[in-house]
């Protein structure tokens, strides 16, 4: 079909008669107009998104150690990796974080959005204003999170303190469950916004009359959200979990300067730990191996995601 | 919502959870703000109310600013981010245009690769891309990072576009093209001033992306007098000893603030581009 449209178009407008090449008219078919575009941003891509791939699955098979030549060494990085406990804790670590962290900011987000969707005044300014976490760049929020929960003067525990709640507070990131606690509550406080805001733009679609007749119909308030709203609202409810359950599972700053994936890594991420093993410790081939262990969710996810595009 | 509620419904329904999300989101920023405005002795004082300003002094941002290169980090941040963002809007535009206008063989193929290269995390790459880096004799400098951010930031500006570009009808563009204008000026005469809002949506989103990103900055900027806020504040202004919190809470304070005033001008399009891919997509 496409082919019919670009020898018709050009066709069509052309001067009768001879017909030599002519650089003009064939900068005008589509095809040729649409890969001269095309080709400065795939090939920038290509080797800055494409290269940096390609050659990380080969050094996920090589022994190079920094600043030395590599050696082939198999699958040698990837059982080191099955045989290290910290690596079996950092996925351990991964999963419960981002599926905690997850259901924490959907349902948090839901909240949010469904008391955002009234009638009331300043709403443009209250909507600005509570994105404002997921505005402010992390790694300064999460700087001010560490002295929230600092054991001695962080807000926390002097708040405790302060209305005799306890004598001596917790050391928030130093006790290995308190410190998975934190971490994943400065991720739900910055990513919450993200899921209220969105969802509130999913229900700001559905149409009122849909409401009105659902109430006419007899359906109360928790009949209307179980079986008006909440089924139109899926497909954004997926869409921006799928997004976030990605970016949560490949989260780095966060962890990196909040806790280091510290106390004994309690907090160790499979990022964290691919950057600790491939670059504070220079070993390339095991760094690259650790982060290629993630791919398969990636893939399973976006697997999950396009069959369920396809679907609606 | 349907139907009106009455006051104290209201107050149970709207502005008590309206003021808890207030809080919650923002009392990260007040505490930020009372650290830094507070004196040692005052900051320190196990006795003094914590949320509470006795004697407020701008000891600590003198202090950062006489003591540490974080002028320079801000004038990075913003150099480093605007650069990229230019150059992800141009890419973006390129790869967008055709795929969102143009009929010609692996136009779908292409537009889901944009898709996936969108999601492909930094995490993923960021071993490789070092070494990529330093082959190229780039390592700590700010070019390395501008040629980097880019690669976050293209697959989603060009994501967003193409929904933009989709909205302009066809027939604008045929009329263009039968008045005699050749495709490239019915492209940047015709629909590319009307996608205003989308280059808007695209460019404030990149631009606080580009803000916000520590990874490659952390790998590729080494020099204090070449690093961004983020790194320069994390690498720096955590000391040895404990007492460095207001300096460190004036620099995160300050350093938010750029991004927060430009993203306060451009709210709407920035909302915008948040929700454009999920709902639409």
């Amino acid at each position: 079909m496409s082919r019919v449209a670009e020898a018709a178009r050009p066709a069509a407008r052309a001067v009768p008669g001879a017909r030599p090449f002519r650089l003009r008219e064939w900068l005008e078919r589509e095809a040729v107009f649409s890969w001269l575009m095309l080709t400065p941003p795939l090939l920038f891509l290509l080797l800055f998104l494409g290269y940096p791939f390609g050659y990380g699955v080969y050094l996920g098979f090589v022994r190079r150690p920094v600043a030395q030549p590599a050696t082939f060494v198999g699958l040698n990085n990837f059982i080191s990796l099955w045989n290290d406990p910290i690596f079996w804790q950092a996925v351990w670590n991964t999963f419960r974080f981002t599926a905690v962290a997850t259901v924490l900011k959907l349902a948090g987000g839901l909240a949010m959005a469904l008391v955002m969707h009234q009638h009331f005044r300043f709403k443009g300014v209250t909507r600005a204003v509570l994105l404002l976490p997921f505005i402010v760049p992390t790694v300064l929020s999460t700087v001010a999170w560490q002295w929230i929960f600092d054991p001695g003067m962080g807000l926390i525990n002097r708040m405790l303190m302060f209305f005799d709640l306890v004598k001596q507070g917790p050391s928030w990131l130093g006790n290995p469950t308190l410190a998975m606690i934190s971490v994943i509550l400065v991720n739900t406080w910055r990513g919450l916004p993200f899921f209220g805001i969105t969802i509130l733009a999913g229900l700001q679609t559905i149409p009122d009359e849909l409401m009105e007749s659902a109430t006419i119909d007899g359906a109360g308030r928790w009949g209307r959200f179980r079986y008006v709203t909440l089924p139109l609202l899926m497909p954004v409810i997926f869409i921006v979990t799928t997004f976030s359950i990605i970016f949560t599972f490949f989260d780095f700053q966060l962890v990196y300067v909040l806790t280091g994936g510290g106390p004994a890594n309690a907090t160790h991420l499979m990022a964290t730990y691919a950057y600790s093993v491939g670059m504070s410790s220079g070993q390339m081939g095991m760094g690259s191996a650790a982060a290629l262990a993630m791919v398969p969710v990636l893939g399973v996810v976006l697997l999950l995601m396009s069959s369920y595009v396809r679907r609606s | 919502m349907v139907g009106e509620l009455t006051w104290p419904k209201r107050i149970l329904g709207l502005w008590l959870p309206l003021l808890a999300l207030f809080v919650f989101a923002l009392f990260p920023f007040a505490w930020m703000a009372a650290t830094s405005l507070k004196g040692n002795a005052e900051l320190y004082d196990p006795k003094a109310n914590p949320l509470w300003i006795r004697h407020p002094s701008l000891d600590h941002y003198i202090g950062l600013l006489k003591e540490s290169n974080f002028l320079l980090w801000i004038g990075n941040t913003m150099l480093v981010a605007t650069v990229s963002t230019l150059i992800s809007l141009l890419l973006g535009v390129m790869l967008a245009y055709p795929l969102a206008r143009m009929r010609f063989p692996a136009a779908g193929l292409l537009a889901i690769a944009v898709a996936v290269a969108y999601l492909v995390p930094q995490t993923l790459l960021f071993v490789p891309m070092a070494d990529l880096i330093n082959r190229m004799k780039l390592g700590d400098t700010l070019t390395a990072v501008m040629l980097t951010y880019p690669t976050l930031l293209v697959p989603f500006c060009a994501w967003l576009l193409i929904g933009y570009f989709k909205t302009v009808p066809k027939e604008l563009e045929e009329a263009a093209l039968i008045d005699g204008a050749s495709r490239w000026r019915a492209m940047t005469r015709v629909i590319l001033p009307l996608c205003t809002p989308g280059f808007l949506s695209a460019g404030i989103f990149a631009f606080t992306l580009a803000q916000n990103e520590f990874l490659y900055a952390l790998l590729f900027l080494n020099t204090s007098t070449i690093r961004t806020v983020p790194v320069g504040v994390t690498g720096e202004l955590i000391r040895g000893d404990a007492f460095y919190w207001g300096q460190l809470m004036a620099a995160a304070f300050l350093g938010s603030l750029p991004v927060v005033l430009i993203y306060s001008f451009f709210v709407k399009y920035y909302v915008a581009g948040l929700t454009a891919g999920s709902v639409k997509g």
